[in-house]
């Protein structure tokens, strides 16, 4: 039976990055459920959010979905079921 | 509902083929003061927090389930490669023969996991035990690094210390927020 | 500026079996005394952020093992 082929080296860079920038909304998500009327943090919020998503959809074309029920699509085959899953790397 | 996500929340790395490390950090996994109580607690005691507190509970409730992930993963590496022989040197004999290489929620000790979870319904009570909580997870944490010898584990488990330290600083903003006066408009 | 770690030196018996490991520390981390977070509070950027475990300095308390510190210092008795 053929291996699985492992990550690409910069699987684990790009990963940081969207890891790091999550971080940053987990971060503010909490920040934000005790100070509301924060602006700022809210303007920060948003814009870490879009930079997600950019990171996230250049994530997807390279090394396949991250997030299952529709919130990501997949190419032909299905590819979410595909290692490797994240205690794997 | 929730989505899950493909990736860790934090870079987790295993240094050393250590499998007694397993052992102990397995008490974060299935322990009193472990990540999945503290996922069950918030998650269970959201439904019955004013309001304004509710999406804090909601949020670090779900953050503990990444926790959780983390520290899977670590016992998950530890393991996965270990020879019956290595386990049982390493103290993991029993958990052997009763689980083979599956991770299972127990304490260090080996007691199952207690669904006693914490839950008053009243909200200073309950915040006040989601406080002392993360105090005791970050002193479990504390005394794992202190036994522990593999410095990529450290830093895994000092990212996790660290948010046991950010969560108990949002309980306590929150019993704040709930001890304010209702006509006192707060400006931040 | 608050310490994050305090030491204190509990009673040494001429009866004690092992040799005494005095003082004894405990952690104090900065939650003990930040109060309300403020807004605006000084950021890491994200890489340092996610390598901290939190997005302000301000909220970061490291952690070193207590007993792998050959300085042991009395910072308060009791």
């Amino acid at each position: 039976m053929a291996e699985p082929k492992p990550v690409p080296e910069s699987y684990y860079s790009d990963l940081k990055s969207l890891q790091a920038i999550d971080f940053v909304l987990v971060e503010l998500t909490l920040y934000l459920d005790t100070h509301p009327n924060d602006l700022d943090a809210l303007k920060q919020f948003n814009s870490a959010a879009k930079k997600s998503a950019e990171l996230r959809q250049d994530f997807e074309a390279k090394y396949g979905p991250l997030q299952q029920f529709g919130q990501s699509l997949s190419a032909y085959p299905w590819q979410w079921k595909d290692t490797p899953w994240p205690w794997q790397v | 509902m929730w989505y899950y996500e493909k990736k860790l929340q934090y870079p987790v790395r295993v240094g050393v083929c250590n499998p007694r490390m397993a052992k102990f950090l397995i008490e974060q996994y299935g322990g009193a003061d472990g990540e999945l109580a503290a996922a069950l607690r918030y998650l269970n005691q959201r439904y019955t927090i004013p309001s304004r507190v509710m999406g804090l509970l909601n949020d670090i409730g779900t953050e503990e389930f990444a926790h959780l992930e983390m520290i899977a993963t670590m016992v998950y590496k530890l393991t996965k490669d270990a020879t019956p022989e290595q386990l049982k040197e390493a103290g993991l004999g029993d958990h052997y023969v009763d689980h083979g290489k599956s991770i299972y929620y127990h304490n260090a000790a080996g007691q199952k996991f207690d669904m006693c979870i914490q839950s008053k319904g009243d909200p200073i009570a309950d915040l006040y035990e989601d406080i002392a909580a993360e105090e005791k997870a970050r002193s479990t944490y504390q005394w794992i690094i202190n036994i522990s010898d593999d410095p990529l584990i450290k830093d895994s488990l000092g990212f996790l210390r660290e948010r046991e330290i950010v969560h108990s600083q949002r309980f306590r903003e929150a019993v704040e927020l709930l001890k304010e006066e209702q006509q006192k408009k707060k400006v931040f | 500026m608050a310490t994050y770690r305090k030491w204190y030196t509990p009673y040494v018996s001429p009866l004690d079996p092992c040799p005494p490991l005095v003082p004894v520390s405990y952690e104090t981390p900065v939650q003990l005394y930040l109060g309300f977070q403020p807004t605006g509070m000084k950021q890491f950027s994200p890489f340092e952020a996610l390598a901290h475990g939190t997005l302000w300095p301000g909220l970061f308390t490291p952690y070193t093992n207590p007993y792998a510190s050959k300085k042991r210092r009395h910072d308060n008795d009791g």
